[in-house]
C-alpha cells in the first residue's frame, strides 16, 4: 500500500514537472477511460490518433448522454474508475466542478487563444479546458422547403414569420446545454430580457415540436419531419457532409462557445489523462475536427489553414458571433430559471402557444388587406399577451428568487425560499390563460374584419 | 394437502423477498426518497405530493396518461383478438406466421425504431407523402395523443396476443365438447365458454398493456408529447444540474397507480375459478376452415400483420437506404451499413444474447416461484411479492440504474471493477425490469391449473417438489414460454438502464451500439442495420424456444395417451 502511494506521488510529481513538454510514452499508464457524449465518427478518430501517438495506452471511450455521464460520475465518485469527461455543454462541467468532481489541470498548449469571441475558452479556475468550438445556427431541409415553397431563413427573426408556422423544430434548454446557450444568447442580444423572450416566443409559436434530445432536431430535419431546425453547427455541417439534402447558416446573434474536456477527481490514469487533454488541443488533435463527418470548429486559429473550402472560421469571419457580448456570470446566475421558464411557457404549452400564434397570424394577414382600427387594437392586445413573461428583468436577477431553482442542497444549511413546483404552477396558470385569451382576441378580430 | 406452510415455501418466499429487496426496493428507495423531502428544511414531508395534485399541468398529464392507456388496451385488443381466435379455433396454416411474427412488434430498437416510424407514418412520411401526392390529403397517424395510442397499440398488442393464445391453448376440449353437447355453437360458444375460460390470459395481457403504456416514456417522447406523466417524470429527472423533486414525485405516483390498476385486475378475477381438471385432450378442438372462411381469415391476418409490422419494414428499408429524406422511397440502396456493422461490432451480438437470455431465464424462475407462492401457498403476506415485482414496470430504467450505482458502487470486484457496472448486474437489472412480463404470464398459466391435479399427485405419493416439477410446471409450459419470449425480446432492446450501467464498450449490448450510431447523422443507416440484427436475433431466439416447447409437448402427448 505505502509503496504504491509513494509511487503515485512520485509519478504525479514527475509528471507535473515535465508537463510543459510532451510526455514520453513510458510514463503513461496503459489505459485511459473517457466518458463522452460524442458520436462514434469523432471518438474513433481521436482514439486512433492518440493510441498511435502513445502506443502503450489503450483508450476506452465510454459513451453516455451528457446527463447520464454527470449522474454516472456523481454516483461512482467513491470508487471512480474514469479519467476524463468530454462533452459539448459547458454547464455540465459547471455542475461537476461545483460538486468537486473535477481536478485542476492547465494544459499549456501553444497557439490557443484565451477566449473565443467574449467567451473564455477554458475554465478560468482550470477545472476544464476548451478543445473545440461550436456556434448555434439554422439548419433546413432543401427538399422540404422546395416542396412547401418556403424561403430560406437567415436570421432568428425570420423564423417568427407566418410562412414558417409549424415548420420549425428546436430542443429545450433544460435538455441540452448548448440549446440553453442559444436561448441565453437571444436573451443577451441588444434587446435584452423582455424583448429577448418576446422574440423567442414569437419564434416558438411557429414550432412544430420541441425535441427531447438535441440530436432530435437534426434528425427531424434530415428525415423531413420538419423543415427548419435550430441546431449547433456541427449537426448541420456533418449532416450535409453525410449527404442529406440540408444546409446550415449562422444568424447574426449567435455565440460561439467551447466544447470541453475535464479530468475527473481521483482519475486512476492521471498521466494519460493529462496527455489526452494536451493531445485534443495539439495541432494533430485539432486537425481531426476538420474531417467532414465531424465538422467541428478548431480552437487553434492556425488549424483553419488546412480546412476545406467554405468551412466557417470564427477567428477570421468576424460575422460569426461578433454582435454578442456573452456574460458568463449572468448566464450562470439564472441558469435554471431560464430553463424552467422556457419549459413552462413553451415546451409544456406548445399546443396552446401554437394555436394562439396561428390565430393571430391569420388575423394580422386579414388586417393587412382590410384595415380595421378596432381589430388592430385587439390583435395588438393578443400579441402582448403572447409576449408577456411572468418574470421581470429585475426579478430574474434577484438571487433569492433564482435560488428557488437551485434545489440541489449542497449543504444542509442551504436555504431556499418557496418550492419550484409552486412557482411553476403560478406561471403555468398565467401563461395558459394568456394564450387562450390571445386566441379569443384573434378570433374576435377576425370576425370584426370579415 | 396445502393447509400447512411448508419449510420449502417459507425458504422460497424468503429468498425471493430478499432478491427483490436488494435489487429492486432498496435501490429505488435510494432514489425516490427525494420525493418525500422538503427542499427547504430537509425534513420528511408530503408537501411535494400536495404540489403534484394542485398543479394543473400534472393533473392534465395524469388524465392524458389514463386516457391513452385505456384506449391503447381497446385498440390492442381489437388487433389481438382476431389473431388469437383464428390460431386457437381453426386448423389454420396462418397460425405459424402469427406465432412467429406476432411478438416482433415488441422488439422496437431504441431511436432507429422511432426514425423508421417517422419516415413511414410521420406527417411527411412515405404514407402521407403518397396520400398527399395522389389524393391531396394526409392522415395524422403520429399526431398528439391519438398518435401515441396508435404507436403504443401496435407496439404492445403482443402482450395480449401471447397471453391470450397461451390461455386458449390451455383450455381442454372437453369443456368445449360439453358446451356443444348442450347445444352451444359457433361464435356464441367462443363468447360464452371459451373466452371466459381464457379470461386470466386476456386480463394478464390487458393489464400489462395498460400499465406499460401508462408508464412508458419512449413513445410519447418520440412523438414529442410532453403532457403525460411518464415523460414529465423523465424530463424532470434527467435535466442538467437540478434535481427537481417533482420528477421523483411523479415516479412514485406512477408506481402507486400501476399497482392500483393491478389490484383492480386481480379483483376482477377474484372469486372465479378458471382452472380445469381435464388435461388429457390437449387444447381446444380445431376445426377446418371453409374456403371463404379461409379467405376471410387470411385477409384479416395479413392486413393486421402488415400494419403491425410496418415499422419493421420501414426499419429494413432504412438499413439498406443511402439517403432517405422527405421522399416516399430512399434515394438508393446499399449494403454498406451491414458491412460497417459487422466489421466493427461483433461483441455486441454475443453480449445481447447472453444478457437477454440470462435475464429471461432469471425472470421465469422468479415468475414461476412468485406465481406459485401467491396462488398456492398460504403465507399471509404472499401477495406483496406480486405487487413489489410488478412495481418494476413503473420504475423508469434511469431511476433503477441510478439506484444500482448508488447502492453497489462501493463494492469492488477482485479485478478492480466496481460491482454496480459488472455485466452480471446488468443482467439482474434487465431481469428486474422485465420480471413483470414473465410474472403475469406465469400467474395466468397457473390460474388455469386445477389444484386437484397436484393433490392427486401428492396423494399418490409424489413429493411436493416432484409434483411441481412433473405436474405443475409442464401444465404451465405455454404461459412460461410466453413469459420467456416477452422478457427475452424486450430485454434485448432495453437501453435506459443499460446506458447508465455500462462501464466498458466490450460489455455493451446491441442497444448501446445503436445509441452510439444514432448520435450522428452518418450513423443512421448503420444504426438501423444493427436494429434489424437485433430483431433477427430475438426472432431466432423465440423461434428456437417455440420449437423446444413443441417438441417437449409432443413427447408428453405421446407418452400420456391417445391423440
Amino acid at each position: 500500500m505505502r509503496v504504491k502511494s509513494v509511487k503515485k506521488v512520485l509519478a504525479t510529481a514527475v509528471a507535473s514537472v515535465v508537463l510543459v513538454g510532451p510526455l514520453a510514452a513510458a510514463e503513461l499508464e496503459n489505459k485511459l477511460v473517457v466518458i463522452t457524449s460524442f458520436p462514434k465518427d469523432l471518438t474513433k478518430s481521436f482514439k486512433k490518433g492518440f493510441e498511435s501517438k502513445y502506443p502503450g495506452v489503450k483508450v476506452e471511450m465510454l459513451k453516455k448522454k451528457t446527463t447520464a455521464g454527470i449522474k454516472y460520475i456523481q454516483e461512482t465518485k467513491k470508487n471512480n474508475k474514469a479519467d476524463i469527461y468530454w462533452v459539448s455543454a459547458p454547464d455540465a462541467f459547471e455542475v461537476l466542478k461545483d460538486d468537486g468532481l473535477l481536478q485542476v489541470y492547465r494544459s499549456e498548449t501553444k497557439g490557443i487563444p484565451e477566449t473565443i469571441g467574449t467567451y473564455p475558452l477554458s475554465d478560468p479556475d482550470g477545472y476544464y479546458s476548451g478543445v473545440a468550438a461550436a456556434g448555434y445556427g439554422i439548419m433546413w431541409n432543401k427538399r422540404y422547403l422546395n416542396a412547401k415553397k418556403l424561403p430560406t431563413p437567415a436570421q432568428w427573426k425570420d423564423l417568427a414569420k407566418p410562412v414558417y408556422h409549424g415548420h420549425v423544430g428546436m430542443s429545450a434548454p433544460s435538455r441540452s446545454g448548448t440549446t440553453h446557450l442559444t436561448v441565453e444568447t437571444m436573451l443577451q442580444s441588444e434587446e435584452g430580457w423582455a424583448d429577448g423572450w418576446k422574440n423567442i416566443k414569437r419564434m416558438a409559436g411557429n414550432f412544430k415540436t420541441v425535441t427531447e434530445r438535441s440530436f432530435g432536431v437534426p434528425d427531424g430535419v434530415n428525415t423531413g419531419s420538419f423543415g427548419v431546425g435550430i441546431v449547433i453547427d456541427f449537426f448541420g455541417l456533418s449532416s450535409k457532409a453525410s449527404g442529406f439534402p440540408v444546409d446550415f447558416t449562422y444568424p447574426r446573434y449567435t455565440a460561439v462557445v467551447p466544447a470541453n474536456a475535464g479530468i475527473i477527481n481521483n482519475a486512476p490514469h492521471i498521466n494519460a489523462a493529462r496527455a489526452f487533454v494536451d493531445y485534443l488541443r495539439s495541432n494533430d488533435g485539432q486537425k481531426i475536427l476538420l474531417e467532414p463527418k465531424i465538422s467541428r470548429l478548431p480552437i487553434n486559429p492556425e488549424t483553419y489553414a488546412q480546412a476545406p473550402k467554405g468551412f466557417p472560421n470564427p477567428f477570421e469571419d468576424g460575422s460569426i458571433g461578433k454582435d454578442i457580448k456573452f456574460d458568463v456570470k449572468l448566464s450562470k446566475s439564472r441558469y435554471n430559471l431560464v430553463n424552467s421558464l422556457f419549459d413552462v411557457m413553451i415546451t409544456y404549452r406548445l399546443e396552446d402557444l401554437s394555436d394562439a400564434t396561428k390565430a393571430l397570424q391569420e388575423a394580422s394577414m386579414l388586417l393587412a388587406k382590410n384595415d380595421n382600427p378596432k381589430a388592430k387594437k385587439l390583435i395588438a392586445e393578443g400579441w402582448a399577451l403572447i409576449d408577456a413573461t411572468p418574470v421581470s428583468d429585475e426579478l430574474s436577477l434577484k438571487d433569492d428568487f433564482t435560488a428557488v431553482f437551485k434545489t440541489k442542497r449542497k449543504k444542509r444549511t442551504d436555504k431556499v425560499y418557496g418550492r419550484q413546483a409552486e412557482v411553476e404552477e403560478k406561471w403555468d396558470r398565467e401563461v395558459k390563460d394568456n394564450y387562450q385569451k390571445a386566441k379569443t382576441l384573434a378570433h374576435l378580430a377576425i370576425d370584426l374584419i370579415k | 394437502m396445502l393447509s400447512k406452510i411448508s419449510f420449502g415455501e417459507k425458504g422460497l418466499f424468503f429468498i425471493i423477498a430478499l432478491f427483490l429487496l436488494v435489487f429492486l426496493v432498496g435501490p429505488v428507495i435510494q432514489v425516490f426518497y427525494v420525493a418525500f423531502i422538503d427542499v427547504n428544511t430537509n425534513t420528511l414531508t408530503l408537501n411535494n405530493f400536495a404540489d403534484f395534485f394542485s398543479t394543473s399541468l400534472f393533473r392534465e398529464s395524469f388524465y392524458n396518461s389514463f386516457y391513452v392507456s385505456a384506449m391503447s388496451v381497446v385498440v390492442a385488443s381489437i388487433i389481438a383478438l382476431p389473431l388469437a381466435y383464428y390460431t386457437s379455433r381453426f386448423e389454420f396454416k396462418g397460425s405459424v406466421i402469427i406465432q412467429s411474427l406476432g411478438f416482433i412488434p415488441l422488439i422496437m430498437p431504441p431511436f432507429v425504431g422511432a426514425v423508421a416510424m417517422q419516415l413511414f407514418f410521420g406527417e411527411n412520411g412515405s404514407v402521407n407523402l403518397y396520400l398527399e401526392n395522389t389524393f391531396g390529403f394526409k392522415i395524422p397517424f403520429m399526431d398528439g395523443l391519438n398518435g401515441v395510442i396508435f404507436v403504443q397499440s401496435i407496439h404492445y398488442f403482443p402482450f395480449i396476443l401471447l397471453n391470450l393464445s397461451a390461455a386458449l391453448n390451455n383450455i381442454d376440449k372437453s369443456m368445449e365438447e360439453s358446451a356443444q353437447n348442450l347445444g352451444s355453437r359457433g361464435f356464441g360458444l367462443f363468447r360464452k365458454i371459451v373466452f371466459p375460460l381464457a379470461m386470466p390470459g386476456y386480463i394478464a395481457g390487458a393489464v400489462l398493456v395498460f400499465i406499460k403504456v401508462f408508464d412508458d416514456l419512449g413513445t410519447p417522447l418520440l412523438l414529442n408529447v410532453n403532457n403525460m406523466l411518464a415523460p414529465q417524470a423523465y424530463l424532470r429527472i434527467s435535466s442538467i444540474g437540478i434535481d427537481d423533486p417533482m420528477g421523483y414525485v411523479i415516479a412514485v405516483v406512477l408506481v402507486v397507480f400501476s399497482l392500483a390498476a393491478l389490484g383492480i385486475a386481480g379483483w376482477a378475477l377474484k372469486g372465479k375459478d378458471y382452472s380445469t381438471t381435464q388435461k388429457g385432450g390437449g387444447g381446444l378442438n380445431k376445426r377446418k376452415m371453409g374456403k371463404w372462411e379461409a379467405v376471410g381469415a387470411y385477409s384479416i391476418v395479413i392486413f393486421t400483420l402488415l400494419i403491425v409490422l410496418s415499422p419493421h419494414l420501414a426499419l429494413t428499408m432504412l438499413s439498406f437506404a443511402t439517403i432517405w429524406s422527405y421522399s416516399i422511397f430512399p434515394d438508393a440502396y446499399t449494403t454498406a451499413h451491414y458491412a460497417e456493422v459487422f466489421t466493427e461490432t461483433p461483441e455486441f451480438i454475443t453480449n445481447t444474447l447472453i444478457y437477454a437470455s440470462g435475464a429471461a431465464v432469471l425472470d421465469i424462475i422468479l415468475g414461476v416461484s412468485i406465481a406459485y407462492l401467491v396462488i398456492r401457498s398460504k403465507i399471509k403476506i404472499r401477495k406483496t411479492l406480486d405487487y413489489v415485482a410488478m412495481s418494476a414496470l413503473a420504475v423508469p430504467g434511469l431511476v433503477l440504474a441510478i439506484g444500482y450505482l448508488r447502492s453497489f458502487s462501493d463494492i469492488e470486484l477482485p479485478n478492480g471493477q466496481i460491482l454496480a457496472s459488472w455485466w452480471l448486474m446488468l443482467v439482474i437489472a434487465l431481469a428486474v425490469r422485465r420480471l413483470p412480463y414473465a410474472l403475469r404470464a406465469c400467474t395466468a398459466a397457473l390460474q388455469q391449473v386445477s389444484v386437484s391435479l397436484e393433490e392427486a399427485s401428492e396423494n399418490l405419493g409424489a413429493s411436493k417438489f416432484k409434483t411441481i416439477r412433473k405436474i405443475t410446471i409442464p401444465l404451465m409450459a405455454g404461459g412460461i414460454l410466453a413469459g420467456f419470449v416477452t422478457s427475452f425480446a424486450t430485454a434485448a432492446v432495453e437501453l435506459s438502464a443499460t446506458i447508465m450501467l455500462i462501464s466498458s464498450e466490450s460489455d455493451a449490448p446491441l442497444a448501446y451500439g445503436i445509441y452510439i450510431f444514432m448520435q450522428s447523422a452518418s450513423g443512421r443507416g448503420a444504426g438501423a442495420a444493427l436494429g434489424i440484427i437485433a430483431v433477427i436475433i430475438v426472432a431466432g431466439g423465440t423461434y428456437a424456444s417455440h420449437r423446444f416447447m413443441e417438441k417437449s409437448r409432443k413427447q408428453r402427448e405421446v407418452s400420456s395417451e391417445d391423440e
